[in-house]
């Protein structure tokens, strides 16, 4: 698999009245080609922070102080505003949260999706409308000739997230980041733009950075999970392996917080207490002051990543050859049961619909 | 918690075809509310789910009369509050409190948090010293998992799951009986949303509440509700048990519903069949009324309907 994106050692301070907050502190991580790469956290883990910085797209009183984003054998960070800018909309694309904010309301639709085009000068005026009008078919605006013309107010929440998107695929762009594009729609409408993201991915083969706070919408879209806390990340792998397999007392901390409509226990597993303020982050681990496993060495020295499996890291001392051996919580064991459980019956089923494909 | 003899037990809520019209008589005329009847018991969570827009807001806000119902009767305890005097509508305001979605508009910035607490107990005259008041913000912070001192702090020093627990010390202060909790968590982070799930049972437990818990993540809603109501273009289509809403979901806007709820398990999501949900059906112009298809299980439906219901029931 090559690798499209590659950040290294990125590090981001805020500048406020009050101090240097250190948003971003540490944070590697690659993106391979087609994959959807799922960052996951809580708001104030800097996962926003993490590709608005790719894009370019930090606040003023942001600072880098280090580190490289890599792409197409170009640092981002390095990169003059000018270039930056035929980069940005065009081979790396963006999806924001709030569709009622990312639209223009005065504008007609037609011209906001073709919008891209003409500012990359891939098209004339016209060439780009009829471009938007497939890009809008595409993204499932019915009878989209027809409402080019329209405003963002004469579409539903679902509709302006698909109009959003269609802005950001216009260009076919090689990187799509969605920053929490289904957290404002319901649970039907979500589904819908999810199955939707899917799909454009097979279409023009993209590749995704899928920001959320939602374990369940990671578990569904996402081939690669990335654990973020307090502007590091903890844990990274794949799907399966963040979901069944966890390491990090933070994620199974997550996992077990949510309930799903299995969960029929007297109280739900919380993870007490807040997390850290990041003017002055904590000297070892983050998140030794919330985690029930935590060891003296968690409050004097950050953990370097342990490997568990070629693609599956944890930072977490609990993994170090001489840390004693714990067991995690009987939630995150019983996923592991199930997961097998599951597999066996998924097998039968192929097996029982490959039967019935012959019959 | 759930028991089966509901009809033993009392009913602290009772609504009766409640309709709830916006700009009502006008060309933009809004059935937000669309004649719904329920009653909600004693002691009980009860659920309210529903898409935004679906009149589950409208519902919460109708029963604690912030809005004047266009027709029907909302009973609290026997009394139509729309028939409270206004003499009496403090009263009425003690026994029934609101936790509301968002804690970061919800709090008065400028006022400390022992004063968003106690502001209920002056206007209720329940406390006639200074000192019984800050005995009784203390209690309620202990109750709430605050720390004292937070009493003389203002609500921008506290993070977004503080500020919620602050709110509901606030909704706690006058005893109420019955607490409507209009989407309590869903701006709170994961973590958080335990905690506070956790601690509304656990006062709950404590002070013999009853909530009505409105939310649209169904995950949750499962979790804290003994009953289920699911709310679609204002009119309540199912009522049953939350167990019997989840496992053996008949109306197809729920099992729609159902079908969507992201779950936190890869393989189940890779065998997800998501099932669309056509709502023309609900506008063929046929009456249909709340049925009891098994029982305690409600779902709305013409006589016609309900035949088919109880067949799909029974497999």
């Amino acid at each position: 698999m090559t690798k499209i994106l590659d950040v290294q050692h990125l590090k981001i301070n805020f500048a406020t009245f009050a101090g240097q907050v250190q948003a971003i502190r540490d944070v590697s991580f690659h993106l391979n080609q087609g994959e959807t790469l799922a960052i996951v956290g809580e708001s104030g883990s800097g996962k926003s922070v993490t590709v608005r910085s790719i894009m370019g797209l930090l606040a003023n009183n942001a600072q880098v102080k280090a580190g490289q984003i890599n792409f197409k054998n170009h640092d981002l960070l390095k990169m003059n505003a000018r270039d930056l800018e035929k980069i940005r909309g065009n081979e790396i694309a963006m999806i924001f949260q709030d569709p009622m904010t990312s639209l223009d309301p005065t504008m007609p639709i037609g011209k906001q999706v073709a919008e891209p085009l003409l500012i990359h000068g891939k098209a004339t005026k016209k060439a780009a409308l009829h471009r938007a009008e497939e890009v809008l078919e595409l993204v499932g605006i019915n009878n989209a000739k027809n409402r080019l013309k329209d405003y963002p107010h004469q579409f539903s929440g679902g509709q302006r997230q698909r109009i959003v998107i269609a802005m950001a695929i216009v260009n076919n762009p090689e990187i799509l980041i969605a920053d929490e594009p289904t957290t404002a729609l319901d649970v039907t409408i979500q589904a819908q733009i999810l199955e939707l993201l899917k799909e454009l991915q097979q279409k023009i083969k993209t590749s995704i950075i899928f920001i959320t706070h939602d374990l369940g919408v990671v578990a569904g879209i996402a081939d690669r999970v990335a654990v973020m806390y307090a502007g590091k990340i903890v844990e990274f792998g794949t799907v399966d392996e963040i979901f069944y397999d966890p390491k990090h007392p933070y994620t199974w901390g997550l996992l077990n917080a949510m309930p799903t409509l299995k969960t029929d226990s007297e109280r739900l597993y919380a993870i007490p207490g807040t997390p850290p303020n990041l003017l002055n982050p904590p000297q070892g681990d983050a998140f030794a002051p919330r985690n029930p496993y935590a060891m003296v060495i968690d409050y004097q020295a950050m953990p370097p990543f342990f490997k568990v499996t070629d693609t599956h890291y944890a930072a977490t001392w609990l993994l170090h050859p001489d840390a004693p051996q714990v067991t995690p919580p009987l939630a995150i064991q019983k996923r592991e049961a199930e997961y097998q459980i599951l597999l066996h019956q998924h097998q039968t089923l192929a097996q029982r619909s490959n039967v019935n494909d012959h019959e | 918690m759930t028991t089966n003899n509901t009809t033993a037990r009392k009913k602290l809520i009772e609504v009766k075809h409640l309709k709830q019209y916006f700009n009502a008589g006008k060309a933009n005329e809004v059935k937000a509310i669309d004649d719904i009847s329920f009653d909600i018991y004693e002691g009980e969570t009860f659920g309210l789910v529903g898409e935004s827009g679906s009149g589950k807001s409208t519902t919460g806000r109708s029963i604690i009369r912030l809005y004047q119902p266009t027709s029907g009767q909302i009973l609290f305890d026997g009394q139509d509050i729309s028939q409270i005097k206004h003499r009496d509508m403090l009263s009425f305001r003690r026994d029934m409190q609101m936790i509301f979605q968002d804690p970061y508009a919800s709090l008065d910035p400028r006022m400390k948090v022992k004063d968003i607490i106690a502001e209920g107990l002056d206007v209720h005259h329940l406390v006639h010293s200074e000192q019984e008041r800050g005995a009784r913000v203390n209690k309620l912070l202990d109750l709430v998992g605050l720390s004292r001192d937070h009493a003389t702090r203002y609500p921008h020093e506290f993070s977004g799951g503080q500020r919620q627990r602050i709110g509901i010390a606030r909704a706690l202060a006058v005893n109420p009986k019955f607490i409507i909790a209009d989407e309590p968590i869903s701006a709170l982070d994961v973590s958080i949303q335990a905690q506070v799930v956790n601690l509304l049972r656990d006062i709950q437990k404590k002070q013999k509440l009853t909530y009505l818990f409105i939310a649209h993540d169904l995950s949750m809603v499962k979790y804290i509700s003994d009953r289920i109501a699911v709310m679609h273009n204002g009119k309540l289509i199912e009522l049953a048990t939350a167990d019997e809403v989840y496992n053996h979901p008949l109306h197809p806007y729920t099992k729609s519903l159902l079908s969507a709820v992201p779950l936190p398990d890869p393989v189940a999501e890779r065998a997800r069949q998501r099932t669309d949900y056509n709502d023309a059906i609900e506008f063929d112009g046929q009456q249909r009324t709340l049925q009891e298809i098994t029982p305690d299980h409600f779902v709305l439906a013409t006589n016609d309907e309900v035949i088919a219901y109880r067949k799909l029931a029974q497999v």
